[in-house]
């Protein structure tokens, strides 16, 4: 396509020499520009750090003030100073609101570009009350500029905004210390302040750090460096950002690409459209898809403008598998030898980011990368105090208030920790109700999951308790026990498992569960069998077969396993347990991880015929009021572990069946 | 260089985040719609979108909001870009106000505008109960602008609340909107106006021909260059669009009586309303040129645009109404 769309009729003025030369200068230009890379920052400070002032300063001293926005600046610069210079600040306080109140209300995005490098400037209010959007212009960015005041030092504010640019893993801090004309440009005070500044940072962890004395207003070392303080011999705040090195940002190892979009234009094509979040990949190249486990193979990275060979972190891509395999919007494709954590709970720092206070038993929205769950809150680990950095116990967060807390999604995520992956470690909560953004969180995978879990089910069966009549006036406060279950656990050498069989009344679950106790316990497992009906004569002696007793002895069976469980036994329980509820109920007590549900599920006729009891025919005679398959329900287990058919499988068969599945855990 | 391999370019990463933002739209609303203006920043939008979803076609229509008022090279590229790239286009105007002859020589443009561009635009979204409206505004256009997000909340009234917006963080957008409510999506918002002709540059990316330097009769208002014929047909019964075609250019010869318009190499730096829109003074008739020009400029590119000289802050105004 040719370059000029359309054709002059007549030029004038113009000598073909200027042509030609102005020319080679745009195609400089151009190929300069190809070569271009960006760099985000964000740049915080308070109220009266000059950080406005820095910003409209590096614009101005870059030529990037527009002629029109430097007549406005004439225009509305303060008259009442007198001598004032040209009020920068006014150039990145754009909303009429804070220009009457003089402050910055929200986070701002200017622009400017150099020969190597282009800018995107975040500039994020340093008040207290908006913090978070210091979160938000923090979250994308390469790079901080942390004013500090000279005259006041290392103070509070610059305490709690270091913190959150180390929160929220911005790789590198610049820390301008501004008003250095305030001080007669000491050298000493420079040196004070680097000196508590760099101890601060230490403990925050923050590694890459430079610290520059500026004047912001008068323009030492933003754009050059001026005459006032010869005792610098390092960059200017401008230097710096042209030439600090910011390729280790990318994570070029953990390929993960979160699938946006299917574009299946006709049933020739059909690829998955997402953004490349971290790692790289090749056509040829095995991957995983997650959540199926799946595998494929990269047959085509394709493009508007033609297939790539390979694609690498913040390329929007679309990628065509070499099979039909099931792909949608929301999954993850990942290498086989290199899969993220899949897990349905974890624990984040989370910034709540509403005036509505956090309300630890509402369910809200997460959403991460392409996908999009409910999420509950299980705990707050501690609140952190953002002036003094301590940790305070919380029952909620508040607007700006930063917590550590376990959560619990719908279904799980493929994460990574938030410190090694910020695309894959990073969340928004969104409320259902009103659709507001409310909190951001960025996931720290330190904590086994299966820890977490276990707290969770904890505190439901605690909360099932709560929930029951009681004729105690005061709940019961249970006490840790001074040795652990995963102590016992240890020392008998076995996870402690309860195998809960269902199914009706002689449909074979007392034989399988008999032969299992004993094959575990050759085995050398510590194990006990709970059978239905040898606990009604004793346990559950006072109970018959009502609805009311029904569920009774469900709980007091499940009660009981827990705390075979919790004294490290495995225990092999075999009951009718008709209701789907009621099990529900005892995965519950139990411990969802730890429940292993198994269908004996021999058809009815068969239970009919064996009858060794002869209670069917007293039931269809009309004698048992309740009995399951005959005058009561059985509800069937939807997603039991195994469902075995002793009509068609032996004894035998069944219990190697059923090991095998307690070896895979 | 080692540390350029696997890194993206300035304007690659620009191009990367705006696709990203065309597709979780379309995955996450039910009914998108772009707001197609023909100028520059809606070509790039267009390219940008038919990226997006190569080798599928735009999942969403084009919407243009039209004030009778364009130029007539505006209606026949719009209409070519259509046949060519093959989108739906749906062309909207607020046909109550062009039927009473509103325009901006007797309301001014502050009341012309809000009647034809942002009634026109606000009644054509609530008519297509569309949840998400993608436009080509951009960050650096003008100081309000440089806070607004890449997905911008509007009340049932299409109404902005600057002080109330939803914080927005890495690349996770909110989409969740509740009845009649909607999103602004602006995929350009980190583009600046020199990004948007590098990019039209490097993509070929095809253009109005106002955007030209050639010979054009203009009058001098103040130091702002209107289009001559943009004064004859003051008076002129204003043809309102019904179809995507091409109207017929109102010929009734002006009775004021005028300064002497000359006739000088200009060319357009932003697309609006001929009444309103200024010409500048240039030579540049290919892309290389523009940008030669560009890269000199010091007038950002507002300035020849009558409407932002209105009152102060009076984009912000405009927004808060619903002015996109």
């Amino acid at each position: 396509m040719p370059t000029r769309l359309w054709k002059p009729r007549n030029v004038k003025g113009t000598s073909s020499v200027d042509r030609s030369k102005l020319a080679a200068q745009v195609r400089s230009f151009l190929k300069q520009h190809d070569q271009r890379s960006v760099l985000r920052f964000t740049s915080v400070g308070s109220v009266d750090d000059g950080k406005s002032t820095l910003i409209g300063r590096l614009l101005h001293d870059t030529n990037s003030l527009l002629d029109d926005q430097l007549a406005t600046l004439a225009r509305d610069t303060r008259m009442d100073v007198a001598g004032a210079p040209i009020d920068f600040a006014l150039v990145t306080d754009g909303l009429k609101a804070e220009r009457e109140q003089g402050i910055t209300i929200d986070v701002a995005y200017r622009y400017f570009s150099l020969h190597s490098r282009s800018f995107i400037i975040a500039d994020t209010p340093g008040h207290e009350q908006y913090t978070r959007n210091m979160v938000t212009g923090a979250s994308t960015a390469n790079l901080a500029i942390i004013l500090i005041d000279a005259r006041h030092g290392v103070a509070v504010q610059t305490k709690r905004h270091s913190f959150i640019a180390a929160l929220l893993g911005i790789p590198r801090l610049l820390i301008a210390v501004n008003k250095m004309d305030l001080v007669e440009y000491s050298q000493k005070a420079f040196e004070e302040i680097r000196e508590e500044y760099s101890d601060f940072a230490q403990r925050l962890g923050i590694v890459d750090l430079k610290l520059i004395p500026i004047s912001a207003l008068k323009g030492d070392n933003v754009v050059t460096a001026g005459q006032n303080m010869p005792w610098y011999h390092g960059e200017t705040v401008l230097e710096y950002l042209e030439t600090v090195y910011i390729g280790s940002d990318r994570n070029l190892v953990d390929f993960r690409f979160p699938v946006q979009y299917v574009i299946r234009p006709d049933q020739h094509f059909r690829g998955f459209a997402g953004q490349v979040a971290s790692g790289r990949v090749r056509v040829g190249e095995e991957v995983l898809i997650l959540p199926s486990m799946r595998k494929s193979t990269i047959k085509r990275i394709s493009t508007f403008n033609g297939d790539l060979k390979e694609a690498y972190p913040s390329q929007s891509i679309v990628i065509v598998l070499d099979d039909e395999v099931d792909v949608s919007r929301g999954d993850m494709l990942v290498r086989p030898n290199n899969v993220p954590r899949i897990e349905d709970h974890f624990e984040a720092m989370l910034v709540w980011m509403s005036e509505t206070p956090m309300d630890p038993g509402k369910t809200y929205v997460l959403k991460h990368t392409t996908r999009e769950t409910k999420v509950s809150v299980l705990a707050i680990q501690y609140r952190v105090d953002v002036n003094t950095l301590s940790r305070e116990p919380a029952q909620q967060l508040a607007l700006n208030e930063i917590g550590r807390v376990a959560l619990r999604t719908s279904g799980p995520l493929y994460f990574d920790d938030y410190k090694r992956n910020r695309m894959t470690g990073s969340f928004i909560i969104i409320d259902p109700i009103n659709n507001n953004t409310m909190g951001a969180g960025m996931i720290i995978d330190r904590m086994p999951s299966k820890l977490l879990r276990e707290q969770d089910e904890e505190q439901q069966v605690a909360h099932l308790r709560r929930s029951r009549p009681s004729p105690q006036t005061e709940p019961p406060h249970p006490h840790a026990g001074s040795v652990s279950k995963s102590e016992r656990e240890t020392k008998l050498g076995q996870e402690a498992v309860t195998v809960w069989f269902t199914g009706y009344s002689a449909s074979g679950k007392s034989s399988i569960s008999s032969a299992l106790e004993r094959l575990l316990f050759e085995e050398g497992r510590t194990v006990y069998h709970l059978d239905g009906d040898n606990l009604r004569s004793g346990l559950n002696g006072d109970l018959a077969f009502s609805r009311y007793d029904r569920t009774e002895n469900i709980r007091r069976v499940a009660e009981v396993a827990r705390l075979f469980n919790d004294a490290g036994i495995i225990v092999v329980a075999s009951l009718i347990s008709p209701y789907g509820e009621e099990r529900e109920r005892a995965r519950t007590i139990v411990g969802a991880s730890r429940f292993v549900e198994i269908h004996v599920d021999t058809p009815l006729e068969v239970c009919i015929q064996r009858d060794p009891k002869g209670l069917y025919k007293k039931a269809q005679a009309g004698e048992l009021p309740s009995f399951t398959g005959i005058s009561d329900r059985y509800d069937r287990p939807k997603k039991p572990a195994m469902r075995i058919d002793t009509s068609t499988t032996s004894t035998e068969d069944a219990i190697k069946q059923v090991m095998r599945l307690l070896r895979a855990r | 260089m080692a540390t350029r391999q696997f890194s993206l370019t300035h304007l690659e990463q620009l191009e990367s985040e705006s696709i990203h933002i065309f597709r979780e739209v379309a995955a996450c609303f039910e009914r998108p719609v772009f707001l197609y203006s023909v100028g520059k920043d809606s070509s790039v939008l267009l390219r940008l979108a038919q990226k997006a979803f190569a080798p599928g076609k735009i999942p969403f229509p084009l919407l243009h909001v039209d004030t009778g008022f364009k130029f007539p090279e505006m209606y026949e590229f719009r209409d070519r870009m259509r046949d060519e790239i093959g989108f739906e286009l749906i062309v909207a105007s607020n046909r109550e106000a062009i039927e009473q002859g509103a325009n901006p020589y007797d309301l001014g443009t502050k009341k012309c505008c809000a009647l034809l561009k942002t009634g026109g635009l606000l009644t054509a979204l609530r008519e297509g109960k569309y949840d998400a409206a993608i436009g080509g505004a951009r960050r650096d256009e003008e100081k309000s602008r440089a806070k607004e997000r890449f997905y911008s909340f509007r009340d049932r009234y299409g109404q902005w609340d600057p002080k109330n917006q939803r914080p927005e963080l890495w690349n996770l957008y909110n989409s969740a909107v509740g009845q009649d409510e909607s999103i602004r999506v602006f995929p350009l918002s980190n583009w600046t106006e020199l990004d948007i002709w590098l990019y039209i540059h490097r993509e070929q990316i095809p253009i109005s021909a106002l955007y030209f330097a050639r010979e054009r009769e203009v009058l001098d208002q103040d130091g702002t260059l209107i289009p001559a014929n943009a004064l004859t047909r003051r008076g002129a019964t204003q043809t309102a669009p019904t179809t995507p075609t091409t109207p017929t250019t109102p010929t009734t010869p002006t009775t004021q009586p005028t300064q002497a318009s000359k006739c000088v190499m200009t060319r357009f730096r932003s697309l609006g309303c001929y009444p309103c829109t200024g010409a500048m003074l240039s030579t540049a008739t290919t892309l290389e040129e523009i940008i030669g020009e560009m890269i000199a400029v010091k007038t950002s590119e507002r300035a020849s645009r009558v409407i932002d000289h209105d009152a102060d802050a009076s984009m912000e105004a405009k927004k808060r109404e619903g002015y996109f």
